[in-house]
């Protein structure tokens, strides 16, 4: 991926911003500026609060090129406290078995390397909420 | 010049913490399992255990999670700072800042200044010092400085036991908001090499004994002392202290050597649980006293930064504090959030397997 683009998603991957529709309140995570909801224009930025719960996971032991290091991981599809589903990697879990329904929580971790001299990409991730681990 | 007539740190108008945030990583390398490897399990071990981040953490996303925490228990919008300052040995990148990542994912950025430090274990202290003159003398309002680490020993080394990894984030702001006022400062600094790391080697190196007396003890000392007579206050003054903490050894002598008794370091005294985590050592030791302490409560900060240098603050406890804590998760509720793992498991962790 280049580093433009890395740039450009920057707010949205280092702290979940997404967007609110101001005509039927709908939250859209990732941003796409249509309401899928209304399809009217969304732009009005909004911060998710990084809460959710678990919807389905699976654990991936044969990782793409760039994530080969975090092997093995698990991937979730996360239920956002205001709605929207968004698939990121499960961190932090120690022994914790993931559950359906399990409370979690958003951090700002780092993706990927991009080889020894490229650039470092940072995004969200979950973890068990603090709370409840 | 004696000591008497040294002047301490004042600013203009009067600077305290408004929030302040820890982060501990989530593994632990029991000292035992270093031992286990390199000496067969002979000899003692200078602490129980040390933190140890994730594959997939760094100063920088440590960095952001303090931060988040602090601007929590501040209560103020992320675009108000005017700095985010971020100390540490450990950078991620040699050039490219820390703190531009930092301040960009707390939504910060851009009318904003963003600078990494460096000094060794007071990088952190160095940018607090900053703040309060930036605070202090009206160029900002509100100001962030962070101390994190994650502390590099080479396998085998003494270091190896200790070396951790764990900080804290603070936002300075005008007193009449703050949970503890600064009285005064004071930065004790000479060119003393006990411990150093040369641009491209990945483990530092140490002036063995040379790192005792003449560095921690005399630099630790000098700056106490100093701001002690400064403030014509003396140990039995404050209700805690925390000092930098390399290993538990030399926080507890230069404390009662200093006439500090042994429950006033308590509360702050985390390298047993995990390890020295260097710009972040003394404060996130600040942290988990701001999380016990009352109002009316006098802390003495002093950090450690080889190379050398000290710095020393004194603090008082305002009202806003028991209630403002509550914001965030305490510094021992991240202690307490424990995996243990083995030699292999941080050998992994930390890069010391290379798969090319
Ligand atoms: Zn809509």
């Amino acid at each position: 991926m280049e580093v433009s683009r890395h740039w450009r998603l920057k707010k949205e991957r280092y702290a979940m911003v997404g967007e609110v529709c101001p005509h039927c309140e709908q939250k859209i995570f990732p941003p796409r500026d249509i309401c899928p909801d209304c399809g009217q224009e969304a732009r009005t930025l909004f911060r998710f609060s990084g809460r959710g719960e678990v919807y389905s996971y699976t654990t991936v032991y044969s990782a793409p090129t760039g994530h080969e290091v975090n092997a093995p991981y698990t991937v979730a599809l996360v239920r956002l406290e205001e709605g929207p589903m968004v698939t990121a990697q499960l961190t932090d879990l120690g022994e914790k078995q993931v559950e359906i329904g399990m409370p979690v929580e958003m951090v700002t971790r780092r993706l990927r390397a991009e080889g020894e001299s490229g650039i470092l990409v940072y995004g969200y991730k979950f973890r068990p909420q603090l709370s409840a681990s | 010049m004696t000591e008497r007539d040294i002047e301490v740190l004042r600013p203009t108008r009067e600077v305290g913490i408004v929030g302040y945030g820890a982060y501990v990583p989530r593994y632990r390398l029991p000292a035992s399992e270093v031992a286990r490897v390199w000496t067969q399990g002979q000899g003692g071990l200078p602490i129980r255990e040390k933190a140890v981040p994730g594959l997939d953490e760094d100063v920088i996303t440590m960095s952001i999670e303090a931060a988040r925490n602090a601007l929590a228990r501040a209560g103020v919008d992320a675009g108000r700072l005017r700095a985010v300052w971020v100390g540490s040995e450990s950078h991620p990148y040699a050039v490219k800042p820390t703190s531009t990542v930092v301040a960009e994912a707390i939504g910060a950025t851009p009318h904003i200044q963003a600078a990494d430090w460096e000094f060794a274990c007071k990088a952190g202290t160095e940018a607090l010092q900053a703040a309060i003159g930036f605070v202090g003398s009206g160029m900002a309002d509100y100001a962030m400085s962070i101390g994190m680490d994650t502390a590099q020993g080479r396998p085998g080394d003494a270091l190896e036991y200790t070396a951790g990894a764990g900080g804290a984030a603070f936002i300075l702001g005008p007193a009449e908001a703050a949970l503890a006022v600064f009285e005064a400062s004071y930065s004790f600094t000479t060119d003393t090499p006990d411990f150093w790391r040369r641009a491209d080697e990945k483990y530092p190196a140490h002036g063995e004994r040379f790192t005792g007396e003449p560095a921690y003890f005399q630099h630790i000392t000098a700056a106490a002392t100093t701001l002690m007579k400064a403030l014509d206050a003396s140990p039995e003054d404050f209700t805690y202290a925390v000092f930098h903490q390399p290993n538990l050894k030399f926080p507890q002598r230069v404390a009662k050597s200093l006439g500090f008794k042994p429950e006033q370091i308590e509360p702050g005294l985390l390298v047993p649980v995990i390890g020295n985590t260097y710009a972040g050592s003394a404060l996130i030791g600040l942290t988990a006293i701001l999380d016990a302490a009352q109002p009316g409560d006098r802390i003495l900060l002093v950090s450690y930064g080889s190379g050398a240098g000290s710095d020393a603050f004194s603090m008082r406890v305002t009202d806003l504090l028991p209630e403002r804590r509550e914001q965030a998760p305490r510094t021992q509720d991240y202690i307490a959030r424990r995996t243990e793992i083995d030699y292999a498991t941080y050998a992994r962790y930390r890069g010391k397997l290379v798969l090319k």
